[in-house]
């Protein structure tokens, strides 16, 4: 397609644009990134290289090791309930069922609309039925973590259904035929030939919700914005609904002295999404029959 | 990814209705209702004052709470930064953006899944891996690069867009080039076609699907994206929607809650007819995204 003399030229007209672009936006952010969290800094032109101290006060840090909890609490929980959610609305949705896609556009509204505005909508909502009982969302932390779940399941749930529905749509009816006259019941049915043909699909969404629920920030800020904190004894605040996300972004912008710190706890933070996304895919993948 | 085949839907033959389905209809039918009740209840608070909204949340404006379209002038107008202009400023910078990235992520993916060069297969790699990378990682050295290149703007922030954007759609757009068969292009080529000429006349129209499906997600993304904006733009001048409500939320002293709530009304209106009329496109756009992602 491209002939020699004039290759370069068109290198440069189809790449160089996202390329350019890429490096600025993505490359050296990221690497600089992973050098700043070695460093002691205020901005980055007075960047000092101190080793691995950032790391050390990090893992001392009770609010993000709080946050972290709360985060792995919070992941397991909202990956199952979104995940079983959405598997059993797509098969009763894939039955024939009168207004299957009403149902299905309903369902996959939530997506669009913003963690931020979620977040108040939900807010509004709990905080006018919390109110009966004569508290909030701000004072306990079971009702911030429920709160936060019920939200995540409204809003994912219809968007891993649709992927679920399609996995459904693609299972080839002849499989089930074959099952059937071999004389496997609906609960074998339901095990041996649906749930290993869905397996792709379980993947892909297993892996959606579990990025999307690590790397939650505006749906928590919105909702509780970590709230309520408790003075811990060491006499730091340790918000008790925040999210790594969120404490990463605090630890930065709060308080312009443990940037360094900040940094070396987003340098862990890509570093667990990176293990559990890849353990997952792997573990998921395992699991697939070829078709 | 994985592969899954998205089979086109077939028109069914109506099936028999039986008890259990009817069931199943009723339902999903009240559940259906309770899904739309919070957008609901925002739109019937967005018609109280603010003492309503704080009293009863879950009722009917009455005679005493109703405050009709005032909170709707408030917040359109209020403060030194009107609603109407964060609209606007949302608008330029998911369109840009998408637009952006869509031309220049296309042509980049087709370029890179042609080429055998080991450069491309490394600028290839990059972009999965930015698909992983949490936001968190880059957003202090990326608004502080923004600010040196000053990006700080509606325009310098598409950039930004199409910096961070790129992972996904050259990751898409490769694994959509990569089954389109070259004799096509070569075609093109033995016709005296330029790489130009074969790219805008024969493969992007194939692409076509693949663009829609991409351009919801990018659209999807940026038009509800908080934290990037906020680092990046320079919000003395310039808000997105979701900065602008957490800004009223926030750091203001006393919030005007019917005023927020007419807001949101007013940014999630649009999407959501945006979505009714052409939700077909949406969910298989997101289908083939997620399938091929």
């Amino acid at each position: 397609m491209f002939r020699k003399p004039k290759r370069k030229l068109y290198s440069l007209i189809f790449v160089l644009p996202t390329f350019a672009a890429f490096v600025i936006g993505f490359i050296y952010p990221f690497f600089s990134g992973v050098y700043l969290s070695f460093c002691k800094f205020r901005t980055t032109s007075n960047a000092k290289f101190i080793g691995f101290d950032n790391y050390i006060k990090a893992f001392q840090n009770e609010g993000f090791i709080r946050s972290f909890w709360f985060t792995a609490l919070f992941v397991i929980v909202s990956v199952v309930l979104i995940n079983l959610i959405a598997f059993f609305v797509a098969y009763a949705l894939t039955l024939g069922i009168r207004g299957s896609n009403v149902f299905r556009t309903v369902f996959f509204m939530p997506n669009l609309i913003g963690g931020i505005i979620l977040g108040y909508i939900w807010q509004l909502i709990f905080n006018g039925i919390l109110k009966n009982y004569g508290t909030n969302l701000a004072l306990n932390a079971n009702y911030g973590f429920w709160g936060l779940v019920i939200l995540m399941c409204w809003q994912q749930a219809g968007y891993m259904m649709i992927i679920y529905i399609a996995g459904f749509q693609s299972v080839p009816g002849d499989l089930y035929e074959a099952a059937k006259i071999d004389g496997a019941n609906k609960h074998q049915l339901l095990r041996n030939v649906t749930i290993p043909m869905m397996m792709p699909s379980i993947t892909i969404c297993t892996f959606l919700t579990l990025t999307n629920s690590f790397k939650l920030f505006d749906q928590n800020l919105a909702l509780t914005g970590g709230a309520p904190g408790v003075v811990s004894e060491g006499g730091t605040m340790v918000y008790q609904t925040q999210m790594m996300a969120l404490n990463i972004y605090r630890t930065f912008y709060e308080n312009a002295n443990s940037r360094g710190v900040g940094q070396a706890e987003a340098v862990i933070f890509f570093i667990i999404v990176v293990v559990i996304a890849l353990a997952q895919l792997a573990f998921t993948r395992k699991r697939e029959v070829q078709q | 990814m994985a592969k899954v085949q998205a089979i086109p839907k077939e028109k069914k033959p109506k099936k028999r209705q039986t008890l259990g389905m009817r069931i199943l209809t009723i339902l999903f039918s009240i559940i259906s209702v309770f899904y739309v009740l919070p957008v609901f209840i925002v739109l019937m608070n967005s018609f109280k004052t603010n003492a309503g909204i704080s009293s009863e949340p879950f009722s009917f404006p009455n005679a005493e709470t109703f405050y009709g379209f005032k909170s709707y002038i408030t917040g359109m107008f209020f403060g030194n930064f009107p609603f109407y202009k964060t609209i606007l400023c949302s608008l330029f910078i998911t369109v840009g953006g998408v637009f952006l990235i869509l031309l220049c992520t296309s042509m980049c993916a087709w370029y890179l899944s042609r080429s055998n060069s080991i450069i491309c297969k490394i600028i290839y790699y990059f972009c999965i891996f930015s698909m992983v990378v949490p936001f968190q990682m880059v957003m202090f050295t990326l608004s502080k690069t923004a600010d040196t290149l000053n990006l700080t703007t509606p325009w310098g922030i598409l950039i930004i867009y199409l910096g961070f954007g790129a992972g996904l759609a050259v990751f898409m757009f490769t694994g959509f080039v990569k089954s389109i068969p070259i004799e096509i292009e070569e075609a093109a080529d033995v016709d005296g076609a330029g790489p130009m000429r074969t790219f805008f006349g024969v493969v992007l129209p194939i692409m076509k699907p693949t663009v829609i499906s991409v351009g919801i997600l990018e659209t999807m993304w940026i038009w509800n994206d908080y934290l990037l904006p906020y680092l990046i733009l320079d919000k003395g001048k310039y808000k997105t929607i979701p900065i602008h409500i957490q800004y009223l939320n926030g750091s203001y002293g006393h919030t005007d809650t019917s005023a927020i709530m007419a807001l949101i009304v007013l940014s999630i209106v649009p999407i959501i007819i945006f979505y009714f009329s052409c939700q077909k496109y949406i969910i298989e756009g997101v289908v083939a995204g997620a399938v091929k992602g």
